[in-house]
């Protein structure tokens, strides 16, 4: 096994996590702020995916707009993504707020519905985006040679997500009511703060990461229905061995799933499917509250 | 009073007999009871929906009559997997009464309902689609009859030609971790390792998505990559090989280069004009039966596909040769379908594809396979034929024994990987 090659299995693994920690950490923004399992958050992936592949196909298919093509799909991903988050939180989870339970099988039964909504609207052909030729091909990477630049594009972005997200909860007035909402929503409601409101808000910006994973997603892998199921599964999982509600363990998780993956390919290409299970049950064996997350006070 | 009582008697039988004739000629007269099982849930359901079509066809044909008899033509569903198979047929012969099963699509189906028709006294199920290799190979059944050809068959004549036509000497397999492929992968290897080809094996589990790091552990040396993926996973492979700029020829397995592939557009299109791969069926044949065969489904299923699929035209294989068995013996299916068995056995026929088709003693399908190539026909993707190895028989022309000697396709068997 040659260094290149360690090399690029574990850059494929970094890329590949850096998918996961788009599409997880608005998993657990809306699990950390309101605990609500959000079962639906596969469907918002495809959602966005879906919605955004509608606009960008014809505008690719177009000779003056096929350059923006790309970009305006991403905007429009995020757009129906975050509407139909918004939707979901307002008409359905938040008067049943604090119900957990409840809340989980709600989010089941939406997402079969939506999952059937889009494949009457769209039929079950899979399809796959294609990233604007700036973003396309192969890039001479140090130490590895030709590499993909669209999945080195993918670490970026997700750096950048997970910069932005720390910046707004942490440095804006937004994040330090939803930091007081995580401790005592009472509390908080009391204060004079609209907490539907906030809680509207951190579900659609929840949804939206969702949708702007689903983008970026059906153009580094085919998108096919089902996957919302493999994208709920994989929130879960990243969410679990990270830990609730933590955006620093959310990057571990995703970090830690999408080597494993890669590496099991590799390794052990027949079981490589258990070893991300592996893995959650250990964590739950040893850090109950996943690897970063807080001790339950 | 004797007389009138002799009358009475010899009235009396006469009654009875003739009733007698009269029962046996409504007998004669019940419709056949025809049921069938495809996918219209799961993964395949677009395939048994297409089979479906292709099984109108063959009964409006006839207008739904053969032999003197009608055909009441019972539809069922199954989603790909053999436990929902097996209740289907055993709802269709215990509660519809049916006399013959056509179907079903998927390989493991297929091993479970020849099972079953073990278990049947005078009903007989004729294959869909299912290619599983040990259907008809190992352990045959009376009662199954497969009059379409399977994974290892449909490989004939492809690793020929990639080590003589395509100069080919040491490719990589990117294939899926189950039954299906690994009898594709015999078939090809059996011809291209006897040939001293060397073929380094990656498998992937089904459904992968990313195969970037199965790209990464391609070897310098080899000069093709052999891609026994179908549908997404296919898609996947070749547009991330796109990506990282890979150049080799593409070999592709028999369900490769299906409409998943063809009909998407992308950077993976680069790759795949010019795919080989090998098949029961090409989309650009110019066989005269097949064109007729197209133009009448294009006429009739104005909403199906462009040209009618693999599974389209495996159920129709298998529908025309009940239907033609059925013909000869006149409809008759008494004595627990002897003679109709006899019949099935014995007939042999033409495919839509052209391919002469008949069976062998395990009741299994040796007919004609195509070479085929991915061509641009103006803007769409299509299969060409471009070759054709007539006759393949499920031992690939060896003696049975020595075939089974060669041991079950797995993921081990056969190899023959480079020297190091």
């Amino acid at each position: 096994m040659s260094l290149q090659f360690i090399l690029t299995v574990t850059l494929n693994g970094l890329t590949l996590a850096s998918l996961y920690f788009i599409v997880a950490c608005g998993f657990s923004l809306i699990f950390g702020l309101m605990r609500t399992v959000n079962m639906a958050h596969g469907s918002l992936y495809m959602v966005g995916a879906y919605v955004g592949f509608a606009v960008y196909d014809p505008l690719y298919a177009s000779s003056a707009w096929a350059s923006q093509a790309w970009l305006i799909g991403v905007l429009a991903g995020i757009a129906a993504a975050a509407l139909v988050g918004l939707i979901m939180q307002v008409a359905f989870l938040g008067w049943m707020q604090g119900q957990e339970l409840r809340q989980a099988l709600v989010t089941i039964g939406l997402s079969i519905i939506i999952a059937d909504q889009l494949l009457a609207t769209f039929g079950g052909n899979p399809f796959q985006f294609f990233a604007p030729d700036m973003l396309f091909g192969p890039v001479q990477v140090p130490g590895i040679g030709r590499y993909p630049v669209f999945r080195l594009f993918q670490v970026g972005l997700a750096i950048a997500v997970g910069v932005g997200l720390w910046l707004l909860l942490n440095k804006t007035k937004l994040g330090i009511v939803v930091r007081a909402g995580v401790d005592d929503r009472q509390m908080l409601a009391a204060c004079g703060i609209n907490v539907p409101l906030v809680a509207a808000t951190v579900f659609a910006l929840g949804a939206a990461l969702a949708g702007l994973g689903g983008v970026i997603g059906a153009t580094a892998q085919p998108m096919a229905l089902g996957v919302d199921v493999r994208f709920l599964l994989m929130s879960l999982v990243v969410v679990i061995v990270g830990g609730m509600g933590s955006i620093g363990g959310t990057a571990l998780g995703a970090l830690l799933i999408g080597l494993a993956e890669q590496w099991g390919q590799v390794l052990f290409p027949t079981y490589s499917v258990i070893l991300t299970f592996v893995i959650m049950a250990s964590v739950l064996a040893v850090w109950p509250q996943g690897l970063l997350g807080r001790k339950p006070t | 009073m004797s007389v009138s009582r002799r009358h009475t008697t010899a009235w009396a039988m006469g009654t009875v007999a003739a009733v007698f004739a009269l029962s046996g000629a409504m007998a004669q007269e019940q419709p056949i009871r025809i049921g069938s099982i495809t996918t219209l849930e799961g993964p395949f359901a677009t395939g048994g929906q297409d089979a479906y079509r292709a099984m109108e066809m063959a009964f409006e044909a006839i207008d739904y009559t053969v032999g003197g008899r009608q055909i009441e033509w019972i539809r069922e569903s199954s989603n790909a997997t053999p436990d929902v198979a097996l209740a289907r047929a055993r709802k269709l012969i215990e509660q519809d009464e049916v006399d013959i099963i056509i179907g079903p699509l998927s390989g493991a189906e297929g091993i479970a309902l020849r099972d079953y028709s073990r278990t049947l006294d005078g009903r007989t199920i004729v294959n869909g689609s299912s290619g599983a290799a040990d259907t008809t190979l190992r352990d045959p059944s009376p009662n199954f009859f497969r009059f379409s050809t399977e994974g290892t068959q449909w490989m004939a004549g492809l690793g020929t030609h990639a080590y003589e036509d395509m100069g080919s000497r040491h490719v990589a397999l990117v294939a899926a971790d189950y039954a299906f492929p690994y009898a594709q992968v015999f078939g090809f290897m059996h011809e291209y390792c006897e040939l001293g080809g060397e073929v380094t094996k990656l498998w992937s589990p089904l459904n992968t998505t990313d195969f970037s790091s199965i790209i990464a552990q391609f070897p310098d040396d080899i000069d093709a990559v052999l891609l026994i993926q179908g549908g997404t996973d296919a898609l996947a492979f070749l547009t991330q090989y796109a990506e990282v700029g890979g150049d080799l020829p593409i070999i592709g397995g028999s369900i490769t280069a299906d409409q998943t592939l063809l009909s998407a557009r992308g950077p993976h299109q680069r790759l795949m004009e010019g795919m080989v791969a090998a098949g029961p069926i090409a989309d650009l044949n110019d066989d005269p039966n097949w064109t007729e065969f197209v133009a009448n489904y294009r006429e009739r299923w104005p909403d199906g596909f462009d040209s009618p699929s693999i599974h389209a035209v495996n159920y129709y294989t298998n529908t025309i040769a009940v239907l033609q068995a059925l013909e000869e013996v006149g409809g008759d299916l008494s004595d627990n379908q002897a003679a109709f068995q006899d019949a099935l056995a014995s007939i042999e026929f033409t495919a839509p594809t052209g391919a002469n088709v008949r069976l062998d003693e395990n009741r299994q399908a040796i007919s004609d396979i195509f070479l085929t190539r991915i061509v641009n026909d103006g803007g769409t993707m299509r299969t060409e034929a471009f070759g054709r190895t007539p006759d393949v028989s499920q031992t690939l022309g060896m003696e049975t024994d020595a075939f089974l000697a060669l041991g079950s396709p797995s993921r081990d068997n056969p190899s023959c990987p480079p020297a190091r």
